[in-house]
């Protein structure tokens, strides 16, 4: 269909003006924090400055930013594996084996997604802390094994792109369920393992209020939180707030521009099958 | 299945970390902190029975009532331009003429990478009254002759946590509805424009009709999430007389800062009720809405 030039043009306008909404505080935060803090204070800022050192050098006389960068790496890492591991063997459970219940279990792992995530936080700070887990990163490993969208995902994907005749043949070649779990099924479910680590992931980069309970060392501390601390820590300090924003986005950035095509993708699939 | 060997036991086997993994870091917190609900503790000694005090406490708690009123002031602020606005984009995007539309979709769902307490430093620095650079920027366009303490008055700083949600979100929600209108097969338009449809018809007769799932799915996930805001209005602040304090804030500052743990397990159990209630609602008007 050819559209008319009036509509277009307004369709595009209005694109453009949503999109630079979207990327202009990102375009202020990049050049306010190259700026000294007394020109943030006294001018509206939109061409780089020369004071990103002595910003950046102030923030990590207090807040090691790198740590927690380093932190919340590897406690994502873990965890994403963790929990796109134990979903791709659940949702491989309940596609491809029958046994009692099935249907009713399956009902109550959707249900736990309709259960607020801070409905249990107090009692699982106490029990964490019965189990001797506090300040230690236990508590955020443990808590990718409630993975409910990940078996839905996995469970849809195996129902129409894993062939039973597999699982069979693996059976007569004498593979023991496990073994034949490893060897034949998980590379057939490697893409939508793929597509599900993404939204793992970036769920647990972002994770705050967890952390924020049960870590109480400074040096543990994720990103995050760190974010948090280094605004009550540096009120006036725009200069190296501002530096810590950049430092907490940049790695997001990158991340995107190498993943977009198939983080959007990912979304779009688990949108249409939720 | 027909396997000569019975293996259906191997499923409860596979199933188990889910099973065994939610009981531990969900259902007994969850029981547990039911039980916490009914004691006194403070975290330091340990706890002792009171009963449904807390409860009864929580029943007459003006703060807890406010941050009710708050968190659905926030909410539906956030929502009902954010749904607008990703339909509209949605539509737009999803015409053939439309070029660079990877490009587009890519830069308005960037922000919900961001994790919202990043986003909630950045704008609260953008938006603080003497420094910041919203108000920079409206007294030199002349807009403003003074500036505006956005974040210490009651309607601006619930507005402007509605602002930061809705722009981290309507992307999320553009993509869902993207994938919706691509489910519908081409068959059906092409049809439709030979019988002579308009595009506004098309629109409101097959495009919207269709997508009433999708639209339901959203709501009642938005409602979830909405009603949970935390991070970001944390950390652009209580506002002015705790005007843009949501229940979760109340829930942490009570349970986490003030150590009155055993009530916050009770304002747990309250909030939980509430959201119930409000996705119930949700899901029956949107069933009713033929």
């Amino acid at each position: 269909m050819r559209a008319n030039p009036v509509t277009g043009t307004i369709s595009y306008l209005f694109l453009i003006a949503v999109a630079v909404v979207c990327l202009l505080p990102f375009y202020s935060m990049i050049i306010t924090a190259t700026h000294s803090n007394t020109d943030i204070a006294q001018k509206l800022l939109l061409i780089p400055g020369d004071q990103l050192s002595q910003n950046y050098h102030r923030l990590i006389g207090s807040v090691n930013i790198w740590r927690g960068l380093l932190n919340t790496a590897f406690v994502t890492v873990v965890s994403t594996i963790l929990n796109v591991y134990t979903a791709t063997m659940v949702g491989y459970g309940f596609s491809k084996f029958n046994f009692r219940f099935k249907e009713t279990l399956f009902l109550a792992v959707l249900a736990t997604m309709m259960i607020p995530g801070q409905l249990g936080i107090i009692g699982f700070y106490k029990l964490m802390d019965t189990l001797h887990m506090l300040d230690t990163y236990w508590p955020l490993i443990l808590g990718s094994l409630s993975n409910a969208f990940g078996v839905f995902m996995i469970r849809q994907f195996a129902d129409s792109s894993v062939p039973t005749e597999i699982i069979e043949s693996g059976r007569i070649d004498g593979y023991g369920e496990l073994q034949l779990f490893h060897r034949l099924i998980l590379p057939l479910l490697v893409p939508v393992m793929a597509t599900y680590a993404i939204f793992a992931f970036i769920g647990k980069w972002n994770d705050f209020l967890t952390p924020m309970i049960v870590l109480f060392d400074n040096n543990k501390q994720t990103l995050p939180v760190m974010i948090a601390s280094v605004k009550s820590q540096f009120t006036s300090d725009f200069g190296a707030q501002y530096v810590g924003i950049v430092i907490s986005v940049v790695p997001i950035v990158v991340f995107f521009s190498l993943m977009s095509k198939r983080i959007i993708s990912g979304v779009s699939a688990g949108a249409v099958k939720g | 299945m027909k396997s000569k060997v019975n293996k259906s036991a191997y499923g409860y086997l596979f199933i188990s970390p889910f099973f065994i993994g939610y009981a531990v870091i969900g259902l007994v917190p969850i029981l547990y902190t039911f039980y916490l609900s009914l004691t006194k503790w403070d975290g330091f000694t340990d706890p002792v029975y009171v009963g449904l005090s807390n409860y009864q406490r929580l029943l007459h708690d003006s703060f807890f009532f406010q941050t009710i009123g708050n968190t659905l002031i926030i909410w539906i602020f956030s929502i009902v331009p954010q749904l607008i606005l990703a339909l509209l984009l949605a539509l737009i995007l999803n015409e053939k003429f439309i070029r660079g539309k990877h490009f587009f979709r890519a830069v308005f769902y960037f922000p919900n990478l961001i994790s919202a307490v990043t986003l909630g430093v950045l704008f609260s620095l953008i938006f603080d009254w003497q420094t910041g650079a919203v108000n920079k920027m409206l007294m030199n366009i002349g807009l403003l002759h003074d500036p505006i303490n956005w974040l210490k008055d009651p309607w601006w700083s619930r507005a402007i946590a509605a602002a930061v949600t809705c722009w981290q979100y309507f992307g999320f929600n553009l993509i869902v509805f993207i994938a919706g209108m691509q489910s519908i097969p081409a068959e059906v338009f092409e049809a439709a424009e030979v019988d002579g449809a308009t595009k506004r018809q098309m629109v409101f007769k097959i495009t919207l009709p269709l997508l009433r799932q999708v639209f339901m799915f959203t709501f009642i996930t938005s409602v979830i999430g909405g009603l949970q805001l935390f991070d970001g209005p944390l950390m652009l602040g209580d506002g002015p007389g705790n005007t843009a304090r949501t229940m979760i804030m109340y829930l942490y500052e009570t349970a986490f800062k003030a150590f009155d743990y055993s009530y916050g397990a009770a304002t747990a159990y309250g909030i939980f009720i509430i959201i119930m209630v409000f996705t119930a609602i949700t899901a029956r008007a949107s069933r009713l809405k033929e």
